[in-house]
């Protein structure tokens, strides 16, 4: 266990740790300050890729492909007189997002390499930001996942308002509101959860009992001391509750128990706690995702940030949108979940297709691509919500396990394909100094490599089969088809869409007699450290394409698992309860029709 | 009769007396600085030592670390007759308020305020007002709540005229002085109706009396009582500048000195917070009967001296006391259900209100002192909710409501730190270059880059942010909020308050980072190896370092309210 701390504390702390190791660097050595921070991101990333070998088991740090439990997991003490550990681990959810960050720090720490403003003070909100991003998917504490969420902020807030285009410090304090607004949501349902979790009801009332069942217990990772109160209360020795912010443990209470949906006590309107939690973390995330209608803030950003941080926005911001979806509302309110899974369900096509509208519509080359992640995050919200398991009135979860999975895959393909197009816009932004798309032409001719490049990531977010975009995409409308088929026609119809916006766009911007816009003379081909970052960019997004297999091995246990559980829960609990309504209401409508 | 004097010796010589020692402390230390004025001694001698000196005594005679430590068990003791109340509350009180006080002279000595004329009115008057100050923290009766209140009053508004001379300092000193006046007599009016109603001025025995009345009878008096708790709680809102008495706030924050500024913001401030949880305890919560059977011998001499036509009460106190933990809402007397219901309303409404107006009045503020001031008033109002969850809750769950309680103070202990570093910046970047306005800090990281990290570690824990120490803080007091549906409307007044108040806390880290430098003049560099700015770098380190690791702090504020609702 100690060497899981060290490493899982290393991979996250040692950006922010170069980071003040840079303080001290003087200010007007820039390369031995980007030096420092392109190591940085490449021996995080290594580490990760290390991970990533395949395992042999238990006590082997690296990942172990066949299981769905929780890796290198461990809860230390960090301040136990309010119930918040430092708990951290790795499943097949988060291990995928942990590498696809480190990768794109580096991608984009490659990038910055022309950023001439304040380089020290860059580099060092972007390592800053790099270890929140890093902490988000290894954090299994609620307290500390919150606190990584919001160390993100301020670099990010720094990064677009110093470092951004035009309109940046509108951009920037846009951001800001809008995530902040966000997280108050959630913190609100964090409280909310956390004062009504406990712990001891839980070992009474299901498997995960520490006396009776210690293998299942030990699944939830608590710290000894708490198991020792736990048993105590038990006993009978104490009688007040004890609460937790394990997300692990709220899982199951939210699963296993009534804590979160006792119908004797409603919160507010008839609706049960795990409801408003629901509501108001789901709005937290959607916020991040973004979905329609609370998108606003990415056009903004996206546009106004310097490449490399709209690479990150785009590549990690906002996966922790749906990984938060994924990981917290769904396990933890199930009941919630699948009553508002029409909703979840409808605000993710309306994303696709309402982004792809707004895409065919933008003027700006990076704002078209900006929009196109509105879209594309849409079908990951659609592979979330799909609460499809009946199939010919029998269980049968598979195809919500696609949906999830597909929605995962969406995830890291747009990770992989949306920094590579923000990374061409950059290029070519850099030379030209617009993104008017109707003021380019030609680019095929004068920059052949870039162009090639920049068809193959463009085809990777259409969608094309054998690149990753088509993967994601399929899983998601196929797994729909079986929920509602009307979502399914359109969800289906939106590759369309985006189609023709990304073709529309190739051939205004490559194809075409010649260049029209300004600054023609400053066209250069592509420069090999562009090429470095971009290459392998395409090459992941071909082999993932080919091989999706490659990823899904990684996950597939994990995703699996969850939508079982979840599945469980609803016909070991849900549908009881549910048909156990329809009999009173039965009754009670026999009763009135007999009066 | 001998029996009586011989017990009321005995009280005083060997229970209150030795309680009461950080206070004597003070005030010989108040002594020998105005001896000083006369005797020529404080010509060779530093004056700030002798008040440095004073407060670290009187600190060591608090002992907080001895009395605050897990597994201690200090009994909770009525000091003069029930006059004031020693427990751990009062000794983290206490410490907080002499903690600051010596922090606070290092910081006015640093910054240079004090010259060698005034160096003693000011130790004095910073003394006397803590003096105040630490008898509100224990109080324990509403003549010592009034004493305390004018004791920590008077001798701020001579601070808010510190600098002689300026027309805008002796206007902020009138202003603060004509509104404290005015409170203080609105208040003690609402006192004298209190002790019309209730036959006593002493906390514990009005409850109890609370409790006791007969329907019909509370009936009849509930006007008396509910504007006597009005005008009471005027007093207490102009002390913790509530809106609507917050009017003073402001002006006296731009017309005196940033010292002084921070004197009020936080040690005012915390003995306010710690009256109302005393005078909200006080009116919510029968006290069982071991607390009442230590009182009550002298408590009911107390109350046949001053009320000798008053009938003893004491019989029904001791029989009804015991059953604290068991309440339900059916053995709540309706009196002090109603009481603990008019309390949550009020303070729940004072805080949302005081929050959301100190909150958007920021926004236009052009001048920094201005803008804090409005920042002190929606703090205040973040403090206060915690109150308002503990009344809710005390019926059903006496330790639920302690923990309430620790969340103040623990904001208490952040909230010095956070305001005294801020307000540090303000008084060495105004020696500099002479200017508190905003406008003034633009460009300011190129010169003096450590600073305005520094200030913007302190504005982002103000605002609330993690890994900031405030976040912590909001957090406790959001915690106590979740413990009734009923406080619910105010956890989210609360949280969209964080992010109302986002936008001017930012604003002025952006003008110090992204606004270019002042064409027309060069900026001042500040170094952080002057005194000031390693007295800035020692407020800043608990600021961050109380986010990341606050566990030692929330152990203290649950030790501190360990006595509290028993």
């Amino acid at each position: 266990m100690e060497s899981a701390v060290t490493l899982l504390s290393l991979v996250v702390f040692l950006p922010a740790l170069v980071a003040l190791l840079l303080a001290f660097v003087p200010k007007d050595r820039t390369d031995t300050v980007k030096l420092m921070s392109l190591a940085c991101t490449a021996v995080v990333f290594l580490i990760t890729c290390w991970m990533a070998i395949p395992g042999t088991g238990a006590d082997d740090l690296r990942f172990d492909l066949g299981t769905a439990k929780l890796q290198d997991a461990f809860a230390v003490d960090w301040i136990p007189s309010f119930d918040i550990y430092y708990f951290m681990g790795l499943d097949g959810i988060s291990f995928p997002l942990l590498i696809l960050t480190s990768f794109s720090c580096l991608c984009a720490m490659g990038a910055s390499w022309n950023i001439s403003k304040h380089v020290k003070a860059y580099c060092i909100l972007f390592l800053l930001l790099e270890t929140g991003m890093l902490g988000v998917f290894l954090a299994l504490d609620f307290f500390l996942f919150y606190v990584f969420w919001e160390v993100m902020l301020l670099p990010m807030y720094f990064l677009i308002g110093v470092w951004g285009g035009p309109r940046r410090e509108y951009a920037a304090i846009k951001f800001f509101l809008y995530t902040l607004l966000g997280s108050v949501f959630m913190l609100i349902a964090i409280l909310m959860l956390y004062f009504n979790s406990d712990l001891v009801v839980l070992a009474r009332e299901s498997a995960y009992n520490p006396t009776k069942n210690p293998e299942k217990w030990a699944e939830i990772h608590v710290a000894e001391k708490v198991t020792k109160e736990v048993v105590a209360a038990l006993e009978g020795k104490s009688n007040r509750p004890i609460h937790t912010f394990n997300i692990i443990a709220l899982k199951k209470m939210g699963q296993h128990t009534l804590l979160f949906n006792n119908p004797d006590t409603p919160l507010a309107f008839g609706k049960s706690i795990q409801w408003w939690a629901f509501l108001l973390l789901f709005l937290g995330f959607l916020i991040k995702v973004p979905g329609v209608p609370v998108h606003t803030w990415l056009p903004d950003a996206h546009v106004e940030a310097p490449t490399p941080i709209s690479m990150l926005l785009a590549g990690v911001m906002l996966k922790m949108g749906g990984y938060g979806i994924l990981r917290i509302c769904y396990p933890i309110c199930p009941e919630a979940a699948h009553d508002l899974a029409w909703f979840v369900c409808f605000i993710g096509v309306l994303s696709m297709v309402y982004g792809a509208f707004a895409a065919l519509a933008q003027k700006d080359f990076k704002r078209m691509v900006a929009y196109s992640s509105v879209s594309h995050m849409g079908y990951v919200t659609l592979g979330i919500g799909v609460w499809s398991i009946f199939e010919a009135n029998r269980f049968n979860p598979d195809y919500w396990s696609m949906g999830m999975n597909g929605a995962m895959f969406q995830m890291l393909a747009h990770g992989i394909s949306s920094p590579g197009m923000f990374f061409m816009v950059g290029v070519i932004y850099d030379r030209v100094h617009h993104r008017n798309l109707d003021e380019f032409g030609g680019l095929f001719g004068r920059m052949p490599v870039y162009t090639a490049l920049a068809f193959g990531i463009f085809f990777a977010g259409l969608g094309l089969p054998g690149l990753c975009g088509f993967i994601g995409e399929v899983f998601v409308t196929l797994s729909i088809w079986n929920y509602s088929k009307t979502l399914a026609i359109i969800s289906a119809a939106t590759v369309i869409l985006t189609a023709a916006y990304i073709l529309w766009m190739i051939q205004r911007v490559y194809l075409g007699a010649e260049y029209k816009g300004p600054h023609g003379d400053h066209i250069s081909p592509m420069t090999g450290r562009e090429f470095s970052i971009a290459a392998p960019i395409l090459a992941l997004a071909i082999l993932f394409g080919v091989h999706p297999n490659l990823l899904f091995m990684y996950m597939t246990p994990t995703v699996h698992q969850t939508v079982q559980e979840l599945a469980e829960w609803t016909e070991d609990v849900k549908a009881p309860l549910d048909a156990r309504q329809r009999t009173v209401t039965a009754a009670s409508g026999d009763a009135s029709d007999s009066q | 009769m001998f029996e009586l004097i011989e017990r009321l010796q005995h009280n005083t010589l060997q229970v209150s007396l030795p309680g009461f020692q950080p206070e004597l402390a003070i005030c010989a230390t108040i002594v020998l600085l105005l001896l000083g004025r006369m005797l020529p001694f404080t010509r060779w001698i530093d004056t700030l030592w002798i008040a440095l000196g004073g407060t670290l005594v009187a600190l060591y005679l608090a002992r907080p670390w001895q009395h605050l430590a897990v597994g201690t068990d200090v009994a909770a003791t009525p000091l003069f007759d029930g006059m004031l109340q020693l427990d751990t509350f009062t000794i983290y009180f206490r410490g907080v308020l002499l903690l600051f006080v010596a922090l606070f002279l290092i910081f006015s000595r640093l910054s240079g305020i004090p010259d060698r004329e005034d160096a003693v009115d000011i130790y004095a008057l910073v003394l006397g007002s803590t003096l105040g100050m630490m008898l509100m923290a224990s109080a324990n009766h509403l003549f010592v709540v009034f004493m305390g209140i004018e004791m920590a009053s008077v001798p701020s508004y001579a601070l808010a005229g510190v600098l002689k001379g300026r027309r805008i300092s002796s206007e902020a000193a009138l202003k603060y002085a004509i509104f404290g006046a005015g409170t203080a007599g609105v208040m003690l009016y609402g006192i004298s109706l209190l002790a019309g109603a209730l036959g006593t001025l002493h906390l514990p025995t009005m409850v109890n009396q609370l409790a006791d009345m007969p329907e019909a009878e509370f009936a009849m008096r509930q006007t008396v009582l509910l504007s006597g708790g009005l005008m009471l709680m005027v007093g207490l809102a102009f002390k913790l500048s509530a809106v609507p008495f917050h009017f003073w706030c402001p002006d006296v924050f731009e017309g005196a000195p940033a010292e002084v500024d921070a004197f009020l913001s936080v040690a005012s401030k915390a003995a306010a917070l710690a009256l109302l949880v005393r005078v909200a305890i006080g009116f919510g919560h029968v006290p069982t009967s071991s607390v009442a059977a230590v009182d009550r011998p002298t408590s009911a001499v107390v109350r046949t001296v001053a009320f000798a036509a008053q009938p003893a009460v004491d019989a029904p106190v001791a029989a009804k006391a015991a059953d604290d933990k068991a309440e339900t809402p059916a053995t709540v007397p309706v009196p002090l259900a109603k009481s603990r219901r008019f309390m949550v309303g009020l303070i729940s409404l004072l805080a949302a209100v005081t929050a959301t107006f100190g909150n958007l009045a920021a926004y236009s503020q052009t001048n920094l002192k201005r803008l804090l001031a409005y920042s002190t008033i929606a703090h205040a109002g973040y403090m206060m909710m915690p109150v308002a969850a503990a009344l809710a809750v005390v019926g059903r769950d006496p330790e639920l409501a302690r923990e309430s309680i620790s969340a103040i103070c623990f904001y208490i202990g952040t909230y010095l730190f956070m305001n005294l570093g801020a307000f540090a910046v303000v008084a060495f970047v105004r020696n500099e270059t002479r200017s508190e306005e905003i406008r003034d800090y633009a460009g300011m990281i190129r010169r003096s880059p450590g600073l305005v990290v520094c200030f913007g570690i302190i504005l982002v824990s103000l605002l609330g942010l993690p890994p900031m120490s405030g976040f912590a803080a909001k957090l406790l007091v959001f915690k106590s909020l979740v413990t009734d549906p009923q406080l619910y409307t105010l956890l989210i007044i609360g949280g969209l308050n964080t992010v109302l108040s986002l936008v001017y806390y930012l604003r002025v880290v952006k003008v110090m980072t992204i606004d270019a430098e002042p064409q027309d003049r060069v900026l001042p560099s500040f170094s952080m190896l002057t005194p000031g700015g390693v007295f800035i770098t020692l407020m800043t380190i608990p600021v961050a370092g109380l986010g990341i690791w606050w566990d030692p702090l929330n152990v203290l504020a649950q030790q501190a309210v360990r006595q509290l609702f028993s």
